[in-house]
């Protein structure tokens, strides 16, 4: 979330598309109801089916699955079609003024630079106008080159008829969607986009937010109280695993790991450590040096130097992709031995089981860590109809390790509103159970002692690691945590000699990280938050800072940036610094500094003559509507799912390469398996019941009462179509395998005109399986297409196409 | 809340003048904000948590109702409706169906053995198990269809608007775990003041037919719900418009009363004689204790 969920009170539209609130994120969603009840804001819900969020909503607009991008396209031409935007916030906060190189283009779906064989785009011709060092703007916005003009012009085509012919929306609920959208242009209006892995599990997951990115900022609503887009983290500590770089791209604090072409130290640095494209702008990311040598210096200590390039050879040098999907494939090919599975159940959440259980099948070993017996670790065991292998030709060996769960052990999670909390263990876990930084360090001590006995390959980078735990076979949490918040390692002065930080005490933040080595940080990010006056994740102190009762507990836990509650928080003012909103100040102008009732994002004395723009972590200092970053384009366009009910892209009926977003990876045997619509004729979407939670919570006996057996839901019409009464055994089937559920024949979903053709939809609940006390299942997941967003790779789960028909 | 030392003020098959104090005892309510209720059931997990009971793990009958309604293991349900409504578009109705706690019980009305459902002075209707022989009338009593006959214990069961907990000053297990303060308790006079408040929002949201329920035809209820659709309350799955105490149980409490009271007794007596031959009855522990009686 840029914002918090507290902050949702403050809002006066709260809008709900590419996730279910009432449903996946209960327990947040009363800052919605308080958000209606106490500053009387409307609801809306777009989604393809009407939900326990449409249930309290105002307004209830139907969606076909993957067409996210249209609506949204058909929003942004209606703010800018109906000079719906905020004009003194867009001119001076985003990049609408930056003329853009003449020679990019768009044509036939195709952005300039597209290589079909690679499906990427060399990115060229995406590039600002530059002059003196600096990217070239016209203020009036007038420039045809200038990217106000061209976001124009792109959008200029979702016109409601075709918005409405693509997402199956009425275009009369359209309209009404984006009249109440538009009306939060008004300065002192603001409204807040929930949104979750409805969004995300597309092809084209990432430019579904970058879309609605553009229009809060055409709006005028990041950075603003009751703004902001914002991410419900699908489990506890999904934001935590994000920031801390479980996966392979980055290391910590999102700084992008070194790849081949990164042959040298000062070759990583110099392509990581960004110049400003505008005069005077933070330009944040010139500090990576600083965060980088501190990362190393928690890590290797006195063998990151500056003489060794901080050690910098240690690391590895990415060769090729190794994102989840990548991984799982490479097994399917045999290219891998062994795999650890800790607090994970590939088999049912990375997409289509068949292809994981064969990838798994061709392991030589496997090891489980976790407090339950997952399908994964069963996946060589016949379950029948449930999960039909035959044991006898899968030789894999299967550890299962029994960790503990997060109440059985001390640590921090990192809530979606960025916050870092400490708890407190509970419980003692059950029988041999052991934590999971237990399981780690003993396989980390035992492979580093092998190591010094037999030697082995390059082994320093595992010998030389800073294990300096008090038990180095079971460190403490609150050890690792003061690691990664990062200590002074000599004194630290200031320009008269002043020691402002004593060697060996903890750092008051990433402000005093320091590129020479002075300094050990294990995430800058998370830089602060154990300080010398403590744990600061442990504080529960609820009072609110700020003066009119938005809800800013800067002493409930510690939130990343710089205990920052409200990311981009100096847009909140206007130029001059007076806030958009007096009732509802996060940021002014004092006079001599930024105060308010938040942590400025911003130099805290950086005058507003000086115009050091709010978006400091881009080398423009503003937000950014032409992204050239993205795999796909520098405007998110519509591009259909890979398994789409249509002939077509409406929006480029004829240009086949253009169907589906012609960057995303698509490998080998997988294009095979897609669907066709002739065979597979019905739109179906996966998503969570509140009931339960994941794979886990069918173990438990309570949620299993509440929600016992797997169903599917359908529309009456489809319903009869195929002869099916609510409460039917039917069976559901894809290109790549099938699943047999009850099925709940609804009206809260319906068939939809789209593209000239009648649209159904199978809704389909992830939650059950072969594990556990409900009814015994087939995953989900056996119907789901192996292919993912071409930025994040995440898997396309919740767009596909099935059959179904009564078992 | 403040800890009261709760009273009886009437109870089952026993003519008794309420103690002078109880009129001082503030009468409490719950109110469910059905415009509030996101339906996610938390009301009736830490229902079974707290009150220790266990339904039997079901099948889905195609509803997103489960289990599919009240039980002897199940004194709270979410029941789901769909409706279309009058722009074209869908409500999807969701009401927390439990017993209504009313200021004029049918079930103690009707129930035939002393003292084993007790009206309280703060307006919580509860079973005395030690003295329920079982007969079943409760049930038929309840305008709400609410008390269920326990298969393994054969005593009648329901919501007790968690009397222990509020005794002790502390809300009722569902409203603590309600997230969104849909569900909510407290003085009557407060939770009717509150829902008046929500029914002013609802109005202003197009809902101008919004009302509270706190039906009168059983003198009020001590659960409470604002109905965004006021006008349709049936529509809430089957919630009566107009509940009243059904016509035999007056007509039990008049001149068939001394009749009744001879036939179980004689049935209390052979039972007596059953078990001095045959003993103790065997109950099935996988008995599925959820059935409705």
């Amino acid at each position: 979330m840029t914002n918090h969920w507290v902050d949702i009170k403050n809002a006066d539209l709260v809008l709900i598309m590419g996730g279910n609130a009432a449903e996946a994120h209960p327990c947040g969603f009363k800052w919605v109801i308080k958000a209606k009840a106490q500053r009387g804001a409307k609801l809306v819900v777009v989604d393809p089916r009407f939900t326990r969020s449409a249930a309290v909503a105002d307004y209830y607009a139907p969606i076909r699955v993957g067409a996210d991008i249209a609506f949204l396209g058909g929003v942004i031409n209606y703010l800018l079609a109906n000079d719906k935007i905020h004009h003194e916030y867009v001119k001076h906060y985003t990049n609408s003024a930056f003329l853009i190189n003449p020679d990019y283009g768009f044509k036939d779906g195709l952005f300039t630079g597209y290589d079909e064989a690679k499906r990427s785009y060399a990115k060229g011709t995406w590039t600002y106008q530059m002059e003196d060092g600096f990217a070239k703007v016209d203020p009036t916005l007038q420039d045809p080159n200038s990217v106000f003009q061209l976001m124009k012009k792109h959008y200029s085509r979702y016109t409601p008829e075709l918005v409405s012919s693509i997402t199956g929306t009425p275009q009369d609920q359209f309209l009404k969607v984006c009249e109440m959208i538009a009306a939060t242009s008004a300065a002192n209006k603001t409204m807040t986009i929930l949104y979750a892995l409805g969004w995300t599990q597309h092809s084209v997951g990432s430019e579904n937010i970058r879309t609605m990115a553009i229009i809060q900022l055409l709006l005028g609503n990041m950075g603003m109280a009751g703004g902001g887009v914002n991410a419900l983290r699908g489990h506890a500590n999904v934001q935590g695993i994000t920031d801390q770089c479980l996966y392979s791209e980055v290391l910590p604090g999102y700084l992008s790991s070194p790849a081949d072409a990164d042959a040298t130290y000062e070759q990583y640095k110099a392509a990581r450590t960004p110049k400003a494209l505008r005069p005077g702008q933070m330009n944040f990311p010139q500090n990576f040096p600083k965060w980088f040598n501190s990362l190393m210096k928690a890590w290797y200590g006195e063998h990151a130097t500056t003489e060794t390039n901080f050690a910098y050879d240690y690391l590895p040098k990415r060769d090729a992709p190794y994102d989840i999907m990548q991984i799982f494939d490479n097994m399917h090919q045999g290219k891998m031995s062994g795999f650890i599975s800790s607090g994970f159940n590939p088999l049912a959440a990375i997409s289509s089981k068949h292809k994981i259980s064969a990838a798994l099948a061709k392991l030589k070993y496997l090891v489980i860590v976790d407090p339950l017996a997952t399908e994964t670790s069963e996946f060589w065991k016949n379950y029948g109809e449930f999960n039909n292998v035959d044991a006898s030709k899968i030789q894999t060996e299967v550890f299962r390790l029994p960790g503990t769960c997060f109440a059985e052990q001390d640590g921090s999670f990192t809530n979606s509103s960025r916050v870092i909390q400490w708890h407190w263990k509970a419980a003692d876990g059950p029988g041999e159970s052991k934590s999971d930084q237990e399981i780690m360090a003993a396989l980390f001590t035992r492979l580093r002692d092998m190591y010094k006995k037999d030697g082995g390959a390059y082994s320093d980078p595992i010998l030389n690691l800073t294990w300096n735990y008090t038990n180095p076979l079971d460190p403490d949490a609150g050890e690792i945590n003061k690691e990664i918040s990062g200590k002074a390692l000599v004194d630290l002065k200031d320009a008269a000699g002043t020691v402002l930080v004593p060697a060996g005490e903890q750092l008051a933040g990433f402000a005093q990280l320091v590129e020479n080595g002075g300094t050990a940080c294990g995430n800058w990010i998370y830089s602060g938050m154990w300080n010398k006056a403590g744990n600061l994740t442990a504080r529960r102190d609820p009072t609110d800072a700020s003066e009119n009762g938005i809800g800013q507990s800067l002493n409930w836990g510690f939130a990343w940036p710089a205990n920052r509650r409200i990311l981009y928080n100096r847009a909140s003012a206007d130029i001059n610094g007076k806030p958009w909103d007096e009732t509802r100040t996060v940021l002014k102008w004092m006079g001599d500094k930024w105060g308010g009732s938040d942590v400025p994002d911003m130099r805290p004395n950086a005058k507003p003559e000086e115009n050091v723009m709010p978006f400091i972590m881009t080398q423009e200092g503003v937000g950014r509507i032409f992204a050239p970053q993205m795999a796909e384009g520098p405007f998110p366009e519509h591009y259909e799912p890979f398994e789409t009910p249509l002939a077509r892209n409406p929006m480029h009926p004829n240009n086949p390469k253009a169907t589906s977003n012609p960057a995303s990876r698509v490998y080998k045997g997988d294009m095979e398996v897609f669907g066709n619509r002739k065979d597979y004729p019905f739109a179906a979407t996966t998503y969570r019941l509140v009931e339960h939670f994941h794979y886990w919570s069918k173990h438990s006996d309570l949620n299993a009462i509440v929600q016992p057996e797997m169903f599917v839901e359908i529309s009456r019409e489809l319903a009869k179509m195929r002869g099916i009464a609510s409460g039917d055994r039917v069976k559901v089937s894809s290109a790549r395998g099938h699943v047999h559920a009850k099925a709940m024949v609804t009206m809260r979903l319906k068939g939809m005109k789209v593209d000239g053709q009648t649209i159904y939809h199978v809704g389909i609940p992830i939650h059950f399986g072969f594990k556990g006390l409900t009814k015994p299942a087939q995953l989900a997941n056996s119907l789901t297409p192996y292919v993912g967003d071409a930025n994040s790779q995440t898997p396309e789960f919740k767009a596909f196409l099935v059959n179904i028909e009564k078992a | 809340m403040a800890i009261q030392a709760l009273q009886v003020v009437a109870q089952s098959a026993t003519t008794m003048t309420p103690p002078a104090s109880a009129a001082k005892t503030v009468h409490v309510a719950k109110l469910i904000d059905i415009s509030s209720c996101i339906g996610c059931k938390a009301c009736q997990v830490a229902c079974m948590e707290w009150n220790e009971t266990r339904p039997v793990i079901g099948d889905t009958d195609g509803t997103y109702d489960n289990p599919v309604e009240l039980g002897a293991n199940a004194w709270t349900v979410m029941k789901f409706n769909e409706i279309e409504n009058a722009q074209g578009g869908i409500d999807w109705l969701i009401r927390k169906d439990g017993c209504m706690h009313c200021e004029d019980p049918g079930c103690l009305k009707a129930c035939p053995s002393p003292g084993a459902i007790v009206k309280l002075d703060n307006g919580i209707v509860d079973f005395n198990s030690d003295k329920c022989i079982g007969c079943g009338y409760c049930v038929a009593g309840c305008p709400f269809d609410v008390p269920r006959i326990s298969q393994t214990t054969n005593k009648a069961t329901k919501c007790t608007l968690c009397s222990d907990r509020v005794s002790v000053g502390q809300e009722p297990a569902c409203v603590k775990a309600c997230p969104t303060q849909a569900l909510t308790f407290g003085p009557k006079d407060d939770r009717i003041k509150y829902a008046n408040e929500r029914i002013k929002d609802l109005n202003g949201r197009g809902y101008d037919k919004a009302s509270l329920y706190n039906p009168q035809g059983v003198g009020g209820t001590h659960v409470m719900y604002v109905l965004p659709h006021g006008d349709k309350p049936t529509a809430y799955n089957g919630l009566p418009a107009d509940p009243k105490i059904s016509s035999t149980v007056g007509l039990w409490k008049g001149i068939m009363k001394p009749i009744a009271l001879l036939t179980m007794a004689a049935t209390v007596f052979a039972g007596v004689i059953h078990y001095a031959i045959k003993g103790p009855d065997t109950v099935d522990e996988d008995h599925d204790d959820s059935k409705k009686s």
